[in-house]
């Protein structure tokens, strides 16, 4: 049995520590090669043309991957003009304006809170939503206003028929966004913690 | 349905000969070892003395050396490329043990010149654009092997390697020229490269025992190789599948 | 909702203008590069004077190393930047091809040496009695391929190095080697331009450093990709 997550899904990725959620999200994101087994991304195969499947991804990870010493539109421009837009103004002020950093929308990311950061890490993907949107344990490091927002981004992507995995602890909040729960345990899929035998060991995704 | 073994299926295919090598590695060493001393007790022996004494038969395994450190080298780069292109493993374990092999034997040489030339000479280095060569070839895959010892990631240290070796490899020819030239404009005595015919012999003899010395002991690196590859690959699998398995 | 791809051209003068931007807002990093240059000039002056004549023979090759020596600080930046805060995975997110990375990487780090050389070749030419106003013409191709050749080379080697431990010696380690030629060639000529010498003179230095800048150049743009593989 492969894992499969169609289109407007969203899915939690349950485990223990080392069981393998991150591993399989960066997999997902072409950061990784899968040693063994493959898997799709809208159509694109991961490793024979990972650049297609990069086009259609986006990833909020454990580090936010900001540049400290530039300010949060200059960290947006940065990243609006790698995806092809440009860096037109309006565009990063609607997106410093949605994650509520337009007032810190020019001081160096270094004197931001943890919150903002994750926030203005959040607003880099929204430049260009993308089709698969992978969060790696993202409730542990949000504000309280940016869980809201969060949720609210995640039931965006998946109206607007995109997927969503999301690696997390925090099932009582997963909950309330995900439509299934998958368990991973030493990078296999397997049934919820009542019953622990094996069911798959290759994770194949899907997202239409 | 995958098998329960935690040992995976190239391991347990290849097991017999990792546990117990066949003979013919060792008698293929011992034939080697046989043929350098052979050769040796030709060149000291069965040519006469000239010109510098007995001091001259180091170039009998000096130049050979050279040669067989510099092929090294070439494999290194060749298994460096086939490395990129198939992602073998064991493209990487050639390359590495090759490497090895090489830099111990370009060591060596450049002792051996040293040797040489200070009491040709009177001075141990000269400039020349060979022993430069040699010398900055040596300083590359020291670097290569310091790479290899700090990088523990297996994938990423064959892939990185061999992008080192492949421009270390690259590099030399062009040094070779730039020494050259640099050289030649003040008209600096390069070291004879003409050799007697008398003493081909000799160097083609050694040449040969150093190839098989040196291939002796990159297969046997190589083996090793494969005996740590074999250890990791069923460690990774214990921690995949977890202790009970 | 899917992404537009951005042509490879926009990426790489992306890359090169966010990693000058970063260094511009970190002015302390510039003005201590130059302080260093300065030291380095400073040190091989006592080291080998005080006969000017001495320091004179021998300026083209401290003004080179000293080059050198900063140069490898500006790489170890360009990819500590990166890494700080896993900003390196999101770059490479990114669809588009990585080797664009690369040469952003490298036209940052030109900006970046070019401003410090025009800081540290007249103050050599003080230190050295160089005279560097009536050479500049034949002294700025010179610096300008040398430089090419020498932010090529670890720019590259930095995309591994920086990701090791011991990160500071392995630089280095992998990069002098190759910068062999480069120096003799730079070195050369810059004396020859500088100086003088009628033996040298015949060579065309100029053409040489090209020839390393395109071989070198090339061999780093095709093997870049499997340095950011993972």
């Amino acid at each position: 049995m492969d894992l499969e997550v169609a289109a407007g899904e969203s899915l939690a990725l349950a485990g223990a520590n080392g069981s393998g959620k991150t591993t399989l999200l960066r997999v997902a994101a072409t950061l990784l090669r899968p040693t063994r087994g493959g898997g799709e991304v809208c159509g694109h195969d991961l490793v024979a043309d990972a650049d297609g499947a990069r086009a259609h991804v986006g990833l909020l990870a454990h580090r936010s991957g900001l540049y400290e010493d530039l300010s949060p539109y200059q960290n947006l421009a940065f990243a609006s003009r790698m995806l092809g837009l440009g860096a037109e103004r309006r565009a990063i002020d609607a997106v410093l304006q949605r994650v509520a950093l337009a007032a810190a929308a020019h001081e160096r990311v270094r004197a931001l809170s943890s919150g903002m950061r994750r926030r203005l890490a959040l607003g880099r993907l929204l430049l260009a939503p993308p089709r698969l949107l992978l969060l790696d344990e993202p409730f542990a490091s949000f504000d309280a206003g940016g869980l809201d927002l969060l949720e609210s981004v995640v039931r965006e992507t998946t109206a607007a028929g995109g997927s969503v995995l999301v690696a997390t602890h925090d099932l009582a909040r997963a909950g309330r966004v995900v439509d299934r729960t998958v368990w991973l345990e030493r990078g296999r899929v397997v049934r919820p913690p009542a019953d622990r035998r094996a069911v798959a060991d290759v994770p194949r995704l899907v997202g239409r | 349905m995958r098998s329960d073994s935690v040992v995976p299926e190239w391991v347990a295919r290849a097991r017999g000969s990792l546990l117990r090598p066949g003979p013919a590695l060792a008698v293929f060493g011992a034939a080697a070892v046989a043929l350098f001393a052979w050769a040796q007790r030709y060149g000291l022996q069965t040519l006469p003395a000239r010109d510098m004494g007995h001091l001259q038969k180091i170039l009998y395994v000096h130049v050979p050396s050279a040669w067989i450190a510099f092929l090294s080298f070439f494999v290194v780069l060749v298994a460096a490329v086939w490395y990129l292109a198939s992602r073998a493993d064991a493209a990487d374990r050639l390359a590495a043990s090759a490497a090895e092999v090489g830099t111990l034997l370009n060591g060596l040489v450049l002792v051996q010149g040293m040797i040489w030339a200070k009491p040709t000479w009177g001075v141990w280095w000269t400039w020349d654009p060979r022993l430069t060569s040699t010398l900055l070839l040596f300083l590359i895959f020291v670097g290569y092997l310091a790479l290899r010892a700090l990088v523990d990631d297996r994938e990423r240290r064959a892939r990185w390697s061999a992008l080192v070796g492949i421009m270390g490899a690259l590099v030399v020819p062009v040094v070779y020229m730039s020494v050259r030239w640099w050289r030649t404009l003040h008209q600096v005595q390069s070291t004879p490269s003409t050799m007697d015919p008398a003493y081909a012999t000799g160097l083609r003899l050694n040449a040969l025992a150093v190839l098989f010395v040196a291939a002796y002991l990159v297969l046997l690196r190589r083996r090793v190789g494969r005996v740590e590859a074999a250890v990791e690959a069923i460690e990774e699998e214990r921690a995949l599948r977890g202790v009970e398995a | 909702m899917s992404r537009r791809r951005a042509g490879e051209i926009t990426r790489i003068l992306a890359v090169a203008r966010k990693d000058v931007l970063v260094e511009a807002r970190s002015r302390a990093n510039f003005a201590a590069v130059v302080a260093f240059s300065a030291l380095v000039l400073v040190l091989f002056g006592f080291a080998l004077g005080p006969d000017e004549a001495a320091l004179t023979q021998a300026a083209a090759g401290v003004l080179w190393i000293t080059v050198i020596f900063s140069s490898v600080l500006a790489f170890q930046r360009a990819y500590l930047l990166e890494l700080e805060d896993g900003a390196l995975d999101a770059l490479l997110l990114y669809a588009g091809d990585r080797r664009s990375i690369f040469f952003g990487k490298v036209l940052g780090g030109l900006a970046f040496v070019f401003a410090v050389e025009i800081v540290v070749v007249p103050m050599a030419g003080v230190l050295y009695g160089l005279p560097v106003l009536s050479a500049l013409g034949r002294l700025l191709p010179l610096l300008a391929l040398g430089t090419v050749g020498i932010v090529a080379l670890g720019t590259f080697y930095a995309g591994m190095a920086s990701r090791v431990r011991a990160r500071e010696v392995l630089l280095p380690l992998l990069l002098f080697p190759m910068l062999a030629p480069l120096v003799i060639a730079a070195v050369k000529g810059t004396h020859v331009a500088l100086v003088g010498d009628p033996i040298a003179a015949g060579v065309n230095w100029v053409g040489l450093l090209a020839g390393f800048d395109a071989i070198f150049l090339a061999a780093a743009y095709l093997l870049f990709g499997a340095v950011v593989e993972d």
